[in-house]
């Protein structure tokens, strides 16, 4: 058999409105980066080619910058687990816990959306004051108590601030995926699972976890990024502190690139950052395509 | 092993006032051990309502439901002792095949040794053996179902075994198949099974007894046979056999009927109905031929060649009537005429079939 397909490729000319937009939008924006990430400059607008020299300050953990970076890396990664950590399984049960028919179940959706409908930096003032050891609730409660706990001083306790804080603020997101997920399951499941003697475990573990499975991907994606690009919230409750304590990658980079005008060090760690979200992005992706093949199959 | 008595079960979904609030209209019945029954109705007419019923997904709104002569109305569906099988396969994904089965088992706590002969046993009557160490997740949706219906006949102890129209999902082809392997577990069982559908064919060939459900009120109970030659109500007539029986509206006075304009002699008579009363006369098509000579006037509209037999759709009057063109008889035009069996066909007062006294 010949080929007797009509060989014509200008249909390609439409796509140069998209080119032109994602060029403008992304790209050009991207360049300036990368054109400080390899250039040093004295002032004046004067530069002069440093190649890759940034980059390798910044990943050579002898140096002062690549000390902090990978400071600022590792106390990232530690909260994203934790907030994972706390948040998956928390907005499973939370989720678990929602009505599935009547009026409470929009009473019930709309109490636990709250938190989301509310401004990030709001979220980072609430908790600010709420964790103030004099007028703050929390903070007083627990001073109170005799417990030591001050977000201003105490690295522990900016820790437990500002995790609790996202707790708060993000569980919700993950419980109204879940419940999304529940919801779906078909009633026979849970007809079938009675009849044949399921215990209440049993029938988490075996029909509305397997279920799950997709939407937890999904909301551990989104926690994932979320957690791990956060700025707004931890800025306003400690600013990054006490010390370097809660300075996470998104606060030093500001502090690099913003504060002492490192433009260098700043470009350098801006796209190694934004590589490693690339990174685990791409993992997620490719593992959800490749568990949806393979249950095609 | 056990019968089960429904004593006065009827059910409403929201508050019943009257009649027409009940989803089923109170039923008494007795579900003999050990025999294989089917629920047949069309959609809506309360058949998985029932089911529900008995297996305590459902709890009914009125009467008692008894196993032998224990009173399980309010009792959960656990401590009940039923397996039921649904309309679409519902499988446990993370499990094997093997594991899906032993699940009923599992739960019951059954020492493992008596689990893993049962498995296979259930495996082998299903054509599962080759499958049982296989995911369950990847299979086809009628290998599903066969491990839906496996996990229903897995415990041995049951009170019965419950089919919501268990085939449903499955290929015309494969159908047969597993009907007639139901029958065969059924033999080799010895369980109660009732099983629901609104496929005659389905609840003819499996069932012993079939109980011919409409709008909520169990319309027959008997065996196929009954329901063929004695519908005792005009839906059971209409609904079992396809085409369904015909009805004439006429009047009876003695032993003739009377219907647009012809006088009709029957083989029995209806003392018990008063003179001149409105009726309907029922009869089979397979008992309704076309004649050359002697019979009713009828015109034909249309025949269909059904390739075993013919069957010529008249019009006697007003009234359409189906009946059987016998081998060989050839129709010419539009006139012809019928002539009924007289040993089969039925009187219906109020849709209620009326015994009549052979004359």
């Amino acid at each position: 058999m010949t080929d007797t397909r009509i060989w014509d490729n200008r249909a390609w000319f439409f796509v140069v409105p998209v080119l032109v937009f994602v060029l403008f939008s992304s790209l050009v924006p991207m360049m300036t980066v990368l054109n400080y990430s390899v250039q040093d400059s004295m002032g004046q607008n004067n530069f002069f080619w440093n190649g890759t020299g940034w980059f390798q300050n910044l990943l050579d953990t002898s140096t002062e910058i690549g000390k902090r970076f990978q400071g600022a890396l590792v106390r990232n990664l530690a909260f994203s687990f934790l907030v994972l950590a706390i948040e998956i399984p928390l907005g499973i049960a939370v989720s678990l816990c929602i009505p599935k028919r009547g009026w409470t179940v929009g009473a019930v959706l709309v109490i636990i959306a709250l938190p989301l409908l509310i401004p990030y930096n709001v979220v980072g003032v609430i908790w600010q004051l709420f964790t103030r050891t004099d007028i703050g609730l929390f903070g007083a409660a627990l001073t109170g108590l005799h417990i030591p706990f001050d977000p201003r001083q105490d690295a522990s306790s900016a820790w437990v601030t500002i995790v609790l804080m996202d707790v708060w603020h993000w569980t919700s997101m993950v419980a109204l995926l879940c419940y999304a997920g529940l919801k779906a399951i078909p009633d026979a499941y849970y007809q079938a699972a009675r009849i044949d003697g399921a215990g209440r475990w049993a029938v988490f573990a075996n029909i509305e976890f397997p279920k799950l499975r997709k939407v937890l991907v999904i909301a551990m994606l989104l926690r994932f990024m979320g957690s791990f690009m956060i700025y707004t919230e931890p800025f306003v409750v400690t600013g990054g502190g006490p010390g370097e304590a809660t300075s996470f990658l998104s606060i030093d980079l500001v502090k690099t690139a913003l504060g002492q005008v490192d433009l260098g060090n700043g470009a350098a760690m801006s796209l190694v950052y934004n590589l490693i979200t690339l990174t685990v992005c791409w993992v997620f992706f490719t593992y959800t395509t490749h568990v949806d093949a393979r249950e095609q199959a | 092993m056990a019968k089960i008595t429904l004593d006065g079960i009827g059910h409403a979904y929201g508050p019943a006032r009257t009649d027409t609030d009940y989803a089923l209209k109170p039923i008494h019945h007795v579900w003999e051990a050990g025999k294989a029954y089917a629920l047949l109705g069309p959609s809506g007419c309360g058949k998985t309502t029932l089911l529900n019923i008995i297996s305590g997904l459902v709890i009914p709104s009125a009467g008692r439901l008894l196993f032998d002569e224990r009173d399980v109305t309010r009792l959960s569906t656990e401590k009940r002792n039923i397996a039921q099988v649904f309309q679409f396969p519902v499988i446990y994904d993370t499990m094997t095949v093997a594991e899906n089965l032993a699940f009923p088992l599992k739960n019951r706590r059954m020492p493992r040794s008596l689990i893993e002969a049962r498995v296979c046993e259930i495996a082998a009557m299903l054509d599962l053996t080759g499958d049982l160490n296989r995911r369950a997740r990847g299979l086809t949706a009628d290998a599903k179902q066969k491990i839906s219906l496996g996990r229903g006949l897995v415990r041995s102890d049951v009170s019965a075994v419950l089919f919501d129209e268990p085939l449903t999902v499955i290929d015309p082809a494969l159908k047969w198949e597993l009907r007639s392997k139901l029958k065969a577990v059924h033999r080799a069982l010895d369980l109660l099974m009732i099983y629901v559908t609104h496929d005659q064919t389905e609840a003819l060939t499996f069932a012993d007894k079939v109980v011919v459900m409409n709008d909520g009120r169990a319309v027959q109970i008997g065996t196929p046979a009954d329901l063929f030659e004695r519908p005792e109500h005009t839906f059971v007539g209409y609904f079992i056999g396809s085409p369904g029986m015909n009805f004439l509206s006429g009047r009876l006075t003695g032993r003739t009927m009377s219907t647009e304009g012809h006088a009709l002699d029957l083989d029995h008579a209806y003392p018990s109905l008063p003179q001149d009363r409105a009726v309907k006369l029922g009869i089979r098509p397979d008992y309704a031929t076309l004649t050359a000579a002697n019979g009713l006037p009828v015109k034909v509209r249309r025949i269909d060649d059904l390739g075993r037999k013919r069957l010529a759709h008249v019009d006697l009057g007003s009234q359409p009537l189906v009946v059987t063109v016998p081998n060989g008889m050839s129709v010419e035009g539009s006139d012809a005429r019928v002539s009924f069996d007289p040993r089969r066909t039925h009187i219906y007062v109020d849709e209620q079939r009326v015994e009549g006294i052979a004359a």
